[in-house]
């Protein structure tokens, strides 16, 4: 695998740099490896998630051989604990899984990008208002947060993805702000609002399409803490009913799988996972450097750090000049 | 701004922080509709004794605001968590001792973590664009992005037979103050090495991410260039020039990671049933134990505050121009 650039390399930051003209986004996606391979990863899970129930060769909860079959010609990768052929569950809670990642980044997206907008765009006491609801935030360790309401309000596919969405908006909330407020101070910004442009104008015209690759990058990365932490509530039985990659690691180490020496059961979801993760890791961080090569300094990103739910890591609250 | 004012500052919202915190809580559990499950005397298999004594603690027959009120007083001055629906034990007394279990074992993962972090990020530092340093990253990016859970599975299948998966959970609550006989020690570290193994495993890959392009950064200044200018040999530019240098971000990294470990260690301490706090909010969650779950996750949350907190302060000392 050829992954992550040297962060160093001088000369390339200077070519990633997108033009003024063409999709930054598409650009990115043509110049960095890494980040094409990001993307075919990603694009193979989602089409495996839509063309993939239709293709799984049994049913998905329905015993189909014996328990704990290794994998054969019947069943490619061998049966589940309860003796569900893992294929078919694997192409079908791929489904789930993704759905839940993609859906609950977009709440996040929304909730962070609207909250950043709107701070970094009004300032003064709405912005110290909305920064502080965010520090808050920052520090509530989500994980557990999103285990506590997702056990009171009950497990389904709509609360698990608005317990996610919910407590994943706090980084675009934040990379959202400072953008805009720089965006906003810019000459042409200025302009159209000194001819009289209305707010809405300068927001949706002017100031949202300068700040939406940087948007879509750190949805991007929000995708997969979204997926880590779907398997994670799974694993501990208030994720989404039915089948889910999640829930396939869940039920195998329920059923002891790894004593049994059935790693089929377990080996393909978590691997899957780790794949969608390193995906969207690879696209995201890519888009990001090359929107900004000032975030391959070390200190100054916030994403690089951020992927999983155990330790993660939030930038320092105040950050100089944020 | 003055150093005692950023320090005040800080102090202030930790403070606060933990006052939302607690606000959360108890909003979470007892006003939102439809969870009125939290309330403490519910207790199944109480006395009615003790279903007395808690509804007048925590006036549960009294209006909302005057809960809260009693709410925050039990926990601020009396450290009074409610009772667990489980064994009518004090919540507090409880999770203290899983406390310490977790805070144990996070500890060691998170050092094991650290030194294979700085390691490898270190050497993929210094060859950098070489093999050694796509091994060493892509193995890190590799780690980063597997689930926790699959990797402590990963090790059960791999190491069961040669060492305890789980069995910590019928010790005694805290063994940091049980026997300190040999073979008590030998009998805990084997059963703490799988988990701490996991836990490493789960977080070296940012730490060498991390050392890593921070090295980088480092390597590529003035000062350097100065030592290398002066004749200095290699191996001292690099660890008493760059290394050094290059440590600021990371123990700022380590100390804000430190919080969210502790809770993010839940995963862990599912796998390998190990008796901390993660495998109490498991339980609390498999038995609808609400009291135990919003202990939990008070606690949890203080711990992210005072780690956060600390993080601060560390910040501040390495890098003062936070003030300005």
């Amino acid at each position: 695998m050829k992954a992550v650039e040297p962060a160093i390399a001088e000369g390339t930051a200077l070519e990633a740099v997108p033009s003024a003209r063409g999709n930054p986004v598409i650009q990115v996606l043509r110049e960095r490896r890494s980040a094409l391979l990001g993307f075919f990863i990603v694009a193979f899970f989602i089409v495996l998630a839509i063309v993939g129930p239709s293709l799984a060769p049994y049913s998905w909860t329905v015993p189909s051989g014996p328990v704990y079959a290794p994998p054969s010609a019947q069943h490619l990768l061998g049966t589940d604990g309860s003796g569900v052929d893992v294929l078919s569950e694997m192409m079908y809670g791929g489904r789930t899984s993704l759905i839940v990642g993609f859906a609950a980044a977009l709440v996040a997206m929304i909730v962070g990008g609207g909250i950043g907008l709107t701070a970094g765009y009004t300032g003064g006491g709405t912005d110290v208002g909305l920064m502080r609801l965010t520090d808050y935030f920052l520090v509530i360790p989500d994980l557990v947060l999103m285990i506590v309401i997702a056990t009171v309000f009950g497990p389904s596919l709509s609360h698990v993805i608005l317990v996610i969405g919910l407590l994943l908006w706090t980084t675009t909330a934040r990379i959202v702000r400072s953008q805009v407020k720089s965006i906003r101070e810019r000459v042409y910004v200025r302009r159209a609002r000194s001819l009289g442009a209305s707010h809405r104008r300068i927001v949706f015209q002017h100031i949202l399409p300068q700040v939406a690759p940087l948007l879509i990058a750190t949805t991007v990365l929000t995708i997969a803490y979204a997926i880590f932490d779907e398997s994670a509530l799974a694993f501990l039985g208030v994720g989404v009913p039915g089948v889910s990659w999640g829930t396939m690691l869940e039920h195998a180490f329920e059923r002891t799988a790894m004593t049994e020496g059935a790693w089929w059961a377990f080996v393909p979801p978590g691997l899957a996972i780790g794949l969608v993760v390193v995906g969207c890791y690879l696209m995201g961080q890519a888009i990001e450097d090359a929107l900004n090569p000032r975030l391959r300094v070390a200190h100054l990103s916030i994403h690089s750090w951020r992927v999983r739910p155990a330790g993660r890591v939030v930038a320092p609250a105040e950050e100089p000049g944020g | 701004m003055h150093r005692a004012d950023y320090v005040i500052k800080r102090v202030f919202f930790a403070l606060m922080t933990v006052f939302v915190a607690v606000t959360i809580n108890f909003l979470l559990f007892r006003a939102l509709p439809g969870s009125a499950v939290a309330n403490f005397s519910r207790a199944p298999h109480a006395s009615p004794e003790l279903k007395a004594t808690l509804t007048h603690e925590f006036g549960l027959d009294q209006p909302l605001w005057k809960q809260y009120v009693l709410y925050l007083n039990q926990l601020v001055f009396h450290g009074n968590m409610g009772v667990s629906f489980a064994d009518n034990q004090p919540v507090t007394g409880e999770l203290a001792g899983k406390l310490g279990n977790t805070i144990g074992m996070v500890t060691v993962g998170t050092v094991l973590a650290i030194v294979i972090g700085v390691i490898t990020g270190f050497v993929s530092a210094w060859r950098r664009s070489g093999a050694v340093d796509a091994v060493s990253t892509n193995t890190a990016i590799v780690f980063y992005a597997l689930p926790t859970q699959f990797i402590g599975m990963m090790l059960i299948f791999l190491f069961a037979k040669y060492l305890p998966t789980a069995g910590m959970r019928n010790e005694v609550n805290n063994f940091f103050s049980g026997g300190n006989t040999w073979s008590s020690i030998t009998d805990v570290a084997s059963h703490m090495l799988l988990p701490a193994l996991t836990l490493a495993l789960t977080l070296f890959g940012e730490y060498t991410l991390v050392v890593r392009s921070s090295m980088l950064e480092t390597l590529g200044e003035d000062y350097v260039l100065t030592a290398r200018a002066k004749g200095l040999p290699q191996r001292r530019i690099v660890i008493s020039h760059a290394l050094r240098n290059a440590m600021l971000p990371i123990a700022t990294l380590v100390a804000l990671s430190l919080g969210f470990i502790v809770a993010g260690a839940i995963l862990v301490e599912i796998v390998f049933s190990w008796p901390g706090i993660g495998q109490a909010v498991y339980e609390a969650v498999a038995t609808r134990d609400y009291p135990m779950l919003q202990g939990a996750f008070l606690i949890l949350t203080l711990s992210v505050v005072f780690f956060n907190f600390i993080a601060d302060l560390i910040y501040f000392k390495l890098d003062p121009r936070i003030t300005e």
